[in-house]
């Protein structure tokens, strides 16, 4: 597990959907255990993109992605769960009609084992969803919602967790507790991959950045050298 | 004024059959809704597959007559009901392999699921009238009445008789057990909760490990099942015959809709709005009317509002309404 084969790499990725034209051009993008990997980059970047290559929802053309040192390039996304990937999707990552505990339990579908613990240990980390466990996902608030999504994601207790864009639609201060939470997460020592559009705060908890431009790796460092990075400063985050 | 005439009256012509039509729509409603919830198409062949598997079921109850077996009170069918719904499950999952899958596959519109569920509709209406005819079939047998109407008046002493039929009594009891183990199995159970997932929301059901197939097989299974109970509860409760089924297709398609289509309490709800509907709005009610009123005066007319032969309009109507004031339904079903 050193710096040279990290946990989770999608490395030098080029494809992009169907039999569409390429979005992503040698894109790399990697994630170790206990770090929380950032992709940030101006919109049409291919910030989602580059996610879902890496779990394998587009076709690749060159390029290889590696889990803990096996390679999965040509599993399917299911495939890819059963082998420990956890993957929460931008938009319609809930069951909304179902109620929050059946979420999480639809969650811990593959498992065959009893995922009681689990589910304390979700309700652990989000202890709303504790309170609201009988009610349908789909009432509640933006940042509960995420919440079970995230929740849902981890019961099947991932090796990986990736996310898109989980800060979305939400106000300022339900960002920064969902931040928070991302970081008990990480904490636990799964590494954390994701996509997000609020730069700044998210290179503020990123042990790792990747700043894509045009579907190719623009910039990459430690959050807080991408920070304090002139370059990027200038054309991603305001000056 | 003479109301307890009146409430028998009104209990015996509108309320008990009308309670014993709505359970069988309501039946018929929920494969209707199960199919749009989780395969995400209209199933038009469901008529004639409660057809079908009723006329398994007919089939198997002769054979048991020939064979001396009878259930005493209660009708044979009730006894060949499972080996219909059986033929009618391995039926329903044979036309899947045969005819749906391949249009899943193809990633087809719902529309054109809708076209090719049509032509299973032909080809179900054809072997149904190849194999048992066009004609009424009569298989009832056992005790035809809970209540009769003469005992009634002998024990009440009122001049108004209350016939309720065994035929009726056994819908409303089977419908209850029926749709609570079918809330039983989609609320408590793995498979059932996955199929909920599944309907909700399929690509996340997916990402979440849950297998595809096996929700469309258990879903044809339930569906198979339901259709059959439905087909046989009314076949005895009214008489078999396969274009009335076809018929029936109309009431259970504006059941589901305005309850909500893809929601099973809507489903039920709607099966006993348009039933108490369309009997009430076809019935007579001079005779209640009568009773209510001063001794000695009767209405004129029949106070009828639409003649039987238009029951089907009472369908039709409220079908319109719904989908012009409330195309989600009652319920919050998915818009058509």
């Amino acid at each position: 597990m050193s710096g040279e084969n990290p946990f989770l790499i999608g490395s030098e990725m080029t494809g992009g959907y169907g039999k569409g034209a390429d979005i992503l051009h040698d894109c790399t993008i990697a994630v170790d255990p206990g770090q929380i990997a950032v992709i940030v980059g101006p919109n049409g970047a291919g910030k989602s993109t580059g996610m879902k290559a890496v779990f394998g929802m587009l076709n690749l053309r060159k390029g290889h992605v590696m889990l803990d040192g096996e390679d999965i390039t040509h599993l399917s996304p299911q495939d890819r769960v059963a082998k420990g990937m956890g993957f929460v999707p931008q938009t319609n990552n809930i069951f909304g009609s179902m109620t929050v505990e059946e979420n999480l339990e639809m969650g811990a579908f593959i498992r065959r084992d009893d995922f009681r613990d689990t589910l304390e240990q979700i309700y652990t980390l989000f202890p709303i969803l504790k309170d609201k466990r009988r009610q349908a996902a789909g009432e509640l608030s933006g940042g509960q919602r995420q919440q079970v999504a995230v929740g849902r994601a981890l019961m099947t207790k991932p090796k990986v967790l990736m996310l898109d864009e989980p800060t979305a639609g939400v106000s300022p201060i339900v960002m920064d507790e969902l931040f928070d939470r991302i970081i008990e997460v990480s904490r636990t020592g799964i590494p954390i991959l994701m996509v997000e559009q609020n730069a700044r705060q998210a290179l503020e908890i990123a042990d790792k950045g990747y700043v894509l431009v045009q579907g190719r790796n623009a910039f990459t460092g430690t959050g807080k050298e991408l920070l304090a990075d002139p370059e990027v400063r200038k054309s991603f985050l305001g000056g | 004024m003479d109301i307890l005439n009146a409430v028998v009256a009104l209990l015996n012509f509108v309320i008990i059959p009308a309670t014993a039509y709505g359970a069988q729509l309501a039946l018929g409603a929920l494969g209707v809704t199960l199919i749009y919830g989780i395969l995400r198409f209209s199933n038009f062949a469901h008529g004639d597959t409660m057809a079908f598997g009723a006329m398994v079921t007919i089939l198997v109850t002769w054979w048991l007559h020939g064979m001396g077996v009878s259930l005493g009170p209660l009708p044979t069918a009730l006894l060949a009901l499972p080996i219909g719904i059986l033929a009618t499950g391995l039926l329903m999952i044979g036309t899947d392999r045969v005819v749906y899958s391949f249009y899943r596959q193809q990633k087809a519109k719902p529309v054109i699921l809708v076209i090719a569920s049509l032509g299973v509709m032909f080809v179900m209406n054809g072997i149904v009238r190849f194999i048992i005819g066009v004609d009424d079939q009569r298989f009832a047998d056992g005790e035809r009445f809970i209540i009769s109407a003469r005992n009634f008046r002998e024990i009440t002493g009122l001049d108004e008789g209350l016939a309720f039929r065994t035929s009726q009594g056994l819908t409303i009891v089977i419908a209850v057990i029926a749709v609570a183990l079918l809330f039983w199995f989609l609320n408590k159970t793995r498979t059932g909760k996955s199929m909920r997932a599944f309907s909700d929301n399929e690509d996340l059901a997916l990402l979440s490990g849950i297998n595809p197939e096996k929700v469309v097989l258990v879903t044809w299974m339930i569906v198979a099942a339901l259709a059959t109970t439905a087909g046989v509860l009314y076949g005895l409760d009214k008489s078999f015959k396969p274009f009335t089924y076809f018929q029936l297709l109309l009431p259970i398609f504006a059941s589901a809709i305005v309850g909500g289509l893809g929601n099973p309490l809507g489903a039920i709800l709607g099966g006993f709005l348009i039933a108490f509907s369309e009997i009430s709005i076809t019935y007579a009610f001079r005779k209640v009317i009568t009773y209510l009123g001063p001794e000695g005066w009767s209405p004129d007319g029949l106070l009828q509002l639409l003649s039987t032969d238009y029951k089907f309009a009472v369908s039709f109507g409220i079908l319109l309404i719904v989908l012009l004031f409330k195309p989600t339904g009652i319920m919050k079903g998915k818009s058509v």
